[in-house]
């Protein structure tokens, strides 16, 4: 039984690691937690299911279509609403983001109705493909952690190893230093935006089989991201990838072993306790500048 | 007769609305050290910071040539890309990058993955503390060791002005000898320096020109020969005492000749 849990915890833990990933990006980059994270997801997702359906495209082209557009949304979001904030302070920052979720909200409900859909991945829920006494993996999950990882795994390359990855992480840490070695800042906060977009939305595609398509999908998986941000430590892409998997293990468990009713909030007093005692979250390895 | 690689012409800068530059112009030489020596608060750091385009929508007024070509208003990425190298003040170094990355990013506007690696190594014999440190990061490096980086990453651009703000800040004078005496290899190697001090004197012994700022003004230019025998300058700039005065004070009350 442990074995099966475990393993439904790493299929959501992928999902959390995935949403606190796309918040971290974008956090490291500008300082600012993105809220409408979700909710670009969202619309993302429905654009999958509008070119399945409607578009009566196959599966892979429709994904790419779908990765193209939720980079756009993530540079849109940069460009047209954060670029334009004028003498902006962290709080306007934030309220920006909310608004632009609840307008991507609005327009998600206006557009599509608050009906609960069926999005078909290639991948089924009902396919088994390993099966003893005590375990069982479906297609879908096996399909939902490989992806997962897989998308991991190229962000970090994206930032360990290309020349993208260490502009990042220069404008990340001095803005103004990195203008003057010559690396456009804001078009690099723009990439950042749309990267993230892009991994956020991977999260809501992979996770909109699990539970179903509609416009609020993305609300329970951006809190859980952001509470498995704050469990890794908001600056660690390492930190907030763990953090994922580690917050899919223990609500998991508790669910099991404690109480089913209170699943959901194991996530918000992970938050709690880790602002209480270690605000920086567990992984995060911050240079302290000595004074 | 000699080019004029940069050429700043009657630049005002605000901050917000405080003046900070009442119409600054000033030449630099192609192949010249010069150096613009003031005091605290005298508006070195505002010259740099709106040549090189950093404060938003300034200059206010007044027009910057470089290579003969404007710059002003221009973003900050394209006025480097043209070749314009920066040593800030207080090194702004990538403290959570190491040395290396440091120095790539130096590199960033290059495509030459080669001529990056061979300059690389050159800085690693300028400064061969950076060799040995390489895989460090750039916040765990003393303060002379940060300003011996933040050189070597503006010149990994290959710039052809190199504008350096007060390398010497904070540094013990062993290290502040060794910063200024890669100055020259510097010109050497074709790049033109603006070297802004408030160590007048080790900069004048290194620039062949130099000039005087006060309170957003430039008041005083000349050769640094000149210079370090003009009465004021060896006066408030040199700490040469001329005068043998009764008072502390009164050394404050001699008229300059210029302000």
């Amino acid at each position: 039984m442990l074995t099966q849990l475990i393993i439904s915890s790493l299929v959501i833990g992928s999902i959390y690691s995935l949403m606190a990933l796309a918040m971290s990006i974008t956090y490291k980059a500008s300082e600012i937690p993105n809220f409408a994270q979700g909710e670009m997801a969202m619309i993302s997702t429905f654009v999958t299911f509008v070119l399945l359906n409607s578009g009566g495209l196959s599966f892979y082209p429709a994904i790419l279509i779908t990765i193209l557009f939720s980079f756009c949304l993530g540079l849109l979001l940069e460009f047209i609403f954060l670029r334009r904030a004028k003498d902006p302070t962290p709080l306007s920052f934030i309220v920006i983001t909310i608004g632009f979720q609840l307008m991507l909200y609005g327009i998600a409900g206006w557009k599509w109705g608050s009906d609960q859909r069926q999005i078909n991945l290639p991948f089924s829920e009902s396919k088994v493909i390993f099966q003893n006494d005590s375990v069982a993996i479906t297609e879908l999950n096996l399909a939902t952690l490989v992806i997962a990882v897989a998308v991991l795994f190229l962000i970090f390359l994206l930032v360990q190893k290309t020349k993208l990855g260490l502009a990042m992480k220069a404008c990340q840490q001095n803005v103004n230093a990195s203008r003057m070695n010559g690396i456009p800042s804001d078009k690099i906060l723009a990439i950042s935006f749309g990267i993230s977009s892009v991994v956020g939305t991977i999260a809501g595609v992979l996770v909109a089989p699990i539970i179903t398509l509609d416009p609020s999908m993305m609300w329970d998986p951006l809190l859980k991201g952001f509470a498995a941000a704050v469990l890794g430590g908001m600056k660690s892409l390492y930190g907030v990838v763990i953090g994922g998997f580690l917050l899919g293990i223990i609500e998991n468990l508790f669910g099991f072993y404690i109480s089913i009713e209170f699943k959901s909030v194991v996530a918000f007093a992970i938050i709690v306790l880790v602002l209480y005692f270690k605000p920086s979250g567990l992984f995060d390895k911050h240079y302290v500048r000595k004074v | 007769m000699s080019e004029n690689i940069l050429e700043v012409k009657n630049i005002e800068t605000y901050y917000d609305k405080v003046r900070a530059l009442h119409g600054v112009s000033f030449e630099i030489q192609k192949g010249s050290i010069t150096t613009i020596l003031g005091n605290n608060g005298a508006g070195k750091t505002t010259v740099l910071n709106t040549v090189l385009g950093l404060l938003d929508d300034q200059p206010d007024k007044g027009t910057i040539l470089f290579n003969g070509k404007r710059i002003d208003g221009k973003d900050t990425e394209k006025i480097v890309g043209m070749g314009i190298g920066y040593v800030p003040e207080g090194r702004e170094v990538f403290d959570e990058l190491t040395v290396k990355e440091n120095l790539q990013v130096g590199a960033f506007l290059r495509k030459d993955s080669k001529g990056v690696k061979s300059d690389m190594e050159k800085m690693y014999e300028y400064f061969p503390v950076l060799r040995d440190r390489a895989n460090q990061q750039a916040g765990t490096l003393s303060g002379g060791e940060q300003q011996m980086l933040a050189i070597s990453r503006a010149l990994m651009n290959r710039p052809k002005l190199l504008l350096m703000d007060e390398p010497s800040l904070g540094l013990s004078p062993a290290l502040v000898k060794m910063i200024f005496e890669i100055i020259p290899t510097i010109r050497d190697e074709g790049i033109t320096v603006v070297l802004v001090e408030q160590n007048a004197n080790m900069a004048l012994k290194v620039a062949d020109f130099g000039y005087i700022m006060e309170n957003g003004r430039f008041v005083t230019s000349g050769s640094s020969k000149n210079l370090r025998e003009d009465e004021d300058v060896k006066e408030f700039y040199l700490g040469i005492k001329l005068e043998e005065s009764v008072k502390g004070e009164q050394r404050y009350k001699r008229k300059r000749r210029w302000g």
